[in-house]
This record gives structure tokens, sequence and C-alpha cells, in this order.
């Protein structure tokens, strides 16, 4: 027989220990129960942390497809205003290399009644046109001297613009250029669409025109303008037929070279050479050039829209279906935790009745040796709480195993400490344990209240 | 007097019945005595040792334990009270299944505070004194009916008590453990202890000073 000095030393026993004691005795419903838990705050702390992540990259992702939409935008817009503009310049140069075309007008001649009428009533004498075709002038390529009156049609009945053209005077001092216009031969007259259509008129019909016979040789293509209503015959038998011999109205100066306001220059040279007369633009050429632009740059301004609609329908639709997707993971989780809880509960409460099944007569030797509520109750809220630490804990670390795969899986150049802090995931882990702690105890707490709540006496009589 | 139960009306309500487990049962033990109720089975002992107990409250009278009322103070004073001055034997052992022998005897102490709790040396003494030191360090189900007896007794006295009670302590001990149990019994009430013995035993009830019967609830000398 030992004597007591040969007892090893033994510590007092304490509430602590009847817990590490109990469980150390009954480890495989204490193993099912941390596990149970451990897998309700594994899976709910990777269905929250995996929502968390995914937000975090589709952010991550979405600001990545602005950036690159609009790195592709500003690029196309680039693209688009270096193109424009070499169209701009391209149109520039088109219109001034055609240069623009200028009416020499005997200086008292009205311009509003001159727009108004398309009548010119002042006249100037034809050597004008001889003489700046003799001069030196070099802003002006082509001259053709006309006149140009309203007059009463009287075998047709109808009012129209005849015109008396000579063709091109060619300048000394060139060499001879392509002429921009046909002079129209003696005998025979172009109409105007409007009044071919008319008078139902074709080409090769013989009309006559104040008692003169012409021969129709063309018929201009509709214009939308006076020249519609307008015949072109002979210059000098237009002349004759007007009662003007040696006497035009202006002179038309084609394919001038100007740019800019060289509009003045052209003014000054012709006061030089021709004292009285004025010079005025003809609107086509301006109007050509500015419409080029600024249809060059509604072309561009439209490529660019819809660049810019498309790069933002591409984003809306990868927001879309990552919102959908979040959504529908948002809509899971909202489904699964809960459930995941209250499985969870009902198992730890399961477990604790059963454990406190197994010690209700442990219970009523505890109360016959004193041991009151509170430390019956700690006992067995005490088994909860170290089931609640380890199982959350252990859960919690196999679902930051889970979602470090996860993440390194989807984005391994990414910094993984960036997505963690970026996703909170350190308040998940923290929540999470505390929450399967809380719920481990609760679920227990029936069981323990069952326990403080048995009569010890019934139990001892009963055993 | 150590113990004085007066008066005691104890009554069990079923859904249909009624059981009178006490009536009007009245008993004192004093220092040194060694009291033995008998009866047959279900005619209240085990209430009228609850009861003296301080386990059980009864419907009316008063008990009187080393002279405190201990049913007029709070539960949990009158949980530690009933640590510090009782001791309970029962039948069934109620050994802790995952605490050693050594650890069971100690657990006698998981009532009262740190200051007041029994030495690891007065544990080993008691082991010594009921010979199960080579004993100490194995689990309940390793040892045998009688040697578990012997540890719940070891547990009973750990904490010095005034009041042994003992339910049928030797009901499922053979001849020669349930004499051990019983002398040692005797030896706590000739050490100036109290002990109220319940037994259906009538050679158990022989070890005890006084017997007294009880049926239906009614005690009788």
């Amino acid at each position: 027989m030992h004597s007591a000095a040969n007892q090893p030393m033994l510590s007092q026993l304490t509430l602590t220990g009847l817990i590490v004691r109990e469980i150390r005795f009954r480890k495989w419903s204490f193993l099912l129960a941390t596990l149970a838990v451990a897998a309700a705050a594994a899976m709910i702390f990777g269905a929250e942390a995996l929502l968390r992540v995914e937000q975090c990259m589709t952010e991550r992702f979405l600001k990545q497809q602005q950036t690159e939409t609009e790195s592709s935008i500003q690029a196309h817009e680039n693209r688009v205003s270096a193109a424009g503009s070499q169209l701009q310049d391209t149109v520039r140069k088109q219109m001034l290399t055609l240069g623009f075309n200028i009416l020499i007008l005997p200086k008292e001649v009205d311009l509003a009644k001159l727009h108004m009428d398309a009548t010119i009533t002042e006249t100037m004498p034809y050597s004008y046109a001889e003489k700046l075709a003799n001069s030196n002038i070099i802003t002006v390529n082509h001259l053709l001297p006309s006149v140009t009156k309203r007059v009463r049609w009287p075998e047709h009945e109808l009012d129209v613009v005849l015109n008396g053209t000579r063709g091109e005077i060619p300048i000394m001092h060139r060499a001879l250029k392509q002429p921009m216009l046909d002079a129209v031969a003696p005998g025979q007259v172009v109409i105007g669409s409007a009044i071919q259509q008319k008078l139902k008129l074709e080409i090769g019909q013989k009309v006559t025109l104040m008692g003169h016979e012409f021969a129709i040789s063309k018929i201009q293509p509709e214009r939308g303008s006076i020249d519609d209503m307008s015949l072109w015959v002979d210059l000098t038998k237009a002349q004759e037929m007007l009662g003007m011999q040696n006497l035009i109205h202006a002179i038309l100066a084609l394919e001038c070279e100007c740019s800019g306001d060289r509009i003045s220059e052209i003014r000054r040279e012709i006061a030089e050479i021709l004292p009285g007369t004025q010079v005025i633009e003809r609107y086509s050429q301006a109007l050509t050039r500015d419409e080029a632009r600024t249809e060059s740059k509604r072309a561009a301004d439209e490529s660019l829209a819809i660049a810019k609609a498309e790069g933002k329908a591409t984003l809306e639709r990868v927001v879309k279906e990552r919102t959908s997707l979040l959504q529908k993971q948002q809509e899971l989780n909202n489904i699964l935790e809960p459930t995941v809880l209250v499985m969870t509960c009902f198992i730890v409460a399961a477990l604790a009745f059963h454990n406190f099944r197994q010690r209700r007569s442990e219970i009523g030797l505890m109360r016959a040796l004193g041991l009151g509520s509170m430390s019956i109750l700690g006992a067995f809220l005490g088994k909860a709480l170290v089931v609640g630490l380890l199982g959350g804990l252990s859960g919690v670390a196999i679902g930051i195993a889970m979602i470090v795969v996860r993440i390194m899986s989807v984005s391994p150049s990414e910094s993984l400490m960036a997505t963690w802090t970026s996703a909170s995931l350190t308040w998940t882990a923290l929540w999470v344990p505390i929450l399967i702690i809380l719920l481990t105890v609760l679920a227990s707490w029936l069981a323990a209240y069952h326990a403080i709540r048995q009569d010890a006496a019934i139990v001892l009589q009963g055993e | 007097m150590l113990l004085t139960l007066e008066g005691l009306n104890k009554t069990y309500q079923t859904s249909s019945t009624k059981v009178q487990a006490l009536s009007n049962v009245s008993l004192s033990l004093d220092e040194g005595e060694f009291v033995a109720v008998q009866g047959p089975s279900g005619s209240g002992k085990s209430t009228l040792l609850l009861a003296a107990g301080t386990m059980l409250q009864p419907d009316s009278g008063s008990v009187s334990v080393v002279g405190s009322s201990p049913y007029s103070m709070t539960a949990n004073a009158r949980a530690a009270f009933r640590a510090s001055h009782i001791g309970f034997v029962f039948q069934q052992f109620h050994l802790v299944p995952y605490l050693t022998v050594f650890e069971n005897v100690q657990a006698a102490t998981l009532g009262l505070k740190s200051s007041e709790r029994a030495s690891n040396s007065r544990v080993s003494l008691l082991l010594e004194q009921f010979g199960l030191t080579d004993r100490s360090h194995h689990y309940p189900g390793q040892l045998s009916v009688g040697e578990r007896q012997r540890c719940s007794i070891a547990r009973a006295l750990l904490n010095g008590p005034k009041i042994l009670l003992a339910d049928e302590p030797s009901g499922n001990l053979d001849e020669s453990h349930s004499e051990i149990v019983l002398q040692e019994l005797r030896r706590f009430a000739q050490n100036g202890g109290a002990v109220l013995l319940v037994t259906h035993d009538s050679r158990a009830a022989q070890t005890a000073d006084r017997v007294v019967y009880m049926q239906r609830g009614v005690l009788s000398c």
C-alpha cells in the first residue's frame, strides 16, 4: 500500500478541470459537435468571404475595364481627331486648289436687286474683259464675259433669264488652261432643266426665241437655282437680241487662286485694272468649303460618339452580368447561411441534450456535493464555449485556406493582402467565430437550463 | 442535536395520484449517534434522507442541521452549507465516470471556496484509510463494486461533515464488503459524527445504535 506522501503532486479539482476531463472522456461526441460547428463556421465564412472577394474582384475588373475602355476611346478619339484634321486639311486644300469664283460687275450694280431679280441693269464695255485678259493679273485664271437679262420668251409666253456668253477669253501671259466652261456656238442654245420640263423640249429641237431660231445643244441638269429657268446663247447674238452691242453685264472669273483673305487682294488688283467695277464672291465655293469642313467634323464626332456608346454599352453589359451573378450568390447566401446556422444549432442542441441525459446522475451528485446552479450551468456552457471556440476558429481557418486558394487561382498576380484588405476579410474572420461561439452557447443553453432545473432529489432517488 | 426533524410532511403529486411520502415525521440525531431507518421499498425512507440532507424541502415541518435551518437559506447558501456539514453515501455510488478515484474524492470540494477545501494530502489519507491508494488513478469503471462504495464513502468524509446520510450503502455489495462499509459508518459515529442509515436490510440496520421503522411515510420506533 502506498503512503500519502508517495502520491504525485495533484492540483485541486476545479470546474475548468471538470470540463476538460469530461471532454476527454466523451471525446467522440465532443469531436462531432466541434466538427459540426467547424463545418458551419467554414461554410459561413467561406460564403461571406467569397461574396466579398467576388465583389472586390468585380470592382477591380470593372475599374480595369473602365480604364481600358477609356483608353480605347481616347485612342479612337485621337485617331478620329487626326483623321478628321487630315480630312479637313485635305478638303481645305481641295477647296483651295479649286479656287473660288468671283463676279466682276459695274460699280453701280445694286447687289440687292441682283440677288433678288438675277438681273443687272448697268453695263460695262466688252473691252473690259479684253483689258483684263491682256493685263498681268495673277489671281484670276478664267474670264467669261457675259450679258444676263430677264426677258419674256414671247413664243412660249414664259419669263426666262437670257445669258449671253462667249466662253473663255485666254489670259495672255498664261499658258492656255483647260477651259472651265464651254462656249455656246452661234445658232445654238443651252436651256435650263425647268424650261425643258415645262416646254417638253429635247436636244436638237429647234426653238424660236424673240424671233431668232436656235437649236438646243444641251439641257443643263437641275441645279435648284435661277439657272433652271435660264437660257444660254452666244454672247454676240445675245448682245444683238438685247440691243447691247459691245456691252456686257459681268465678267465671271473662275478658279481664282486665293486663300484666306486674298479676296481683298483680288479686289485691289482688279480695281487697279478696271476702275469703276466691283467684285463679289460667288457663294458656292465658300459654302462648299464650310459644309465640307462641317461634314468632316460631324463624321468624326459621330464616329467618336459611336465608339463611346459602344464602350459604355460594353461596360454596362459587364456590370449587369457581374451584378446579376453577385445577386444570385447573395441570394444563395441568404438561404445557405441561416440554414447552416439553424442546422448547426440543432446539432449542437441535440448533442448538448444527449450530454445532459448522460450526466443526469452526475448533476444530481454535484447538487448533493453542494454545487450551485451557476457552477452546473458553467460546466455545460463552458463545454459549449470550448466547442464553439475550437469549432469556430478551426472552421474559419479552413474557410481562410479555401479563400486564399480561390484568390490565388483567380488572380495570382494580385496581391493576396490587397484583396484580403479590400474585401474586409479580417472583419469577417472576427465576426464569424464570435457568431458561431454565441450560437453554440445559445444552442447549449436549453440543455444547461434543464440541467439546473433538474430536481436532484428525484434523480438521486430514481437512481 | 446535530440533526432535528420535526413534523415533516411531504406529498408527491402525480397526474392521477397523491403519494404521502412523509407523514408528520420527527427524528433527532445527536453527536456519535448511528440511527437506521428500516422499511420496505417506497415507504419514504429515501425522501426522509433527502429532506434531512437539505436536498428536498418538505411541504411542512422543520429541519435543523447543526443548529441551522437550511431551508430558510438561499439555494446557493444551502448548497455550500450542505457541502460543509453533510456527507452522502448512495447505493449506486454516483461516482463521476471521467474522474479518477482521487479526483472523485476531490470532487467533494467543488462546492466549497478554495480556502475551505481539503488538501490533496487529506484525499490521499482517506484513500489509504479505505485501501484505495493503489487505485487512486483508476477510473470508476475499472473498480470493483466494493471499491466504488469505499470511494464514495471517502468522498462523503473528505470535507469532515458532522452528519453522514447513507441510502442503502450496502445494497449492491456482498457480505464482506457490506461489513466493511458498515464498520466505516460506525467508526464515523464513534468519532463524533451522526449517521442516518436508510435500509431495508435488517442485518445492516442492526449495526446501528437505534433502529426506527418507516411504513407509508410514517415513522415509528
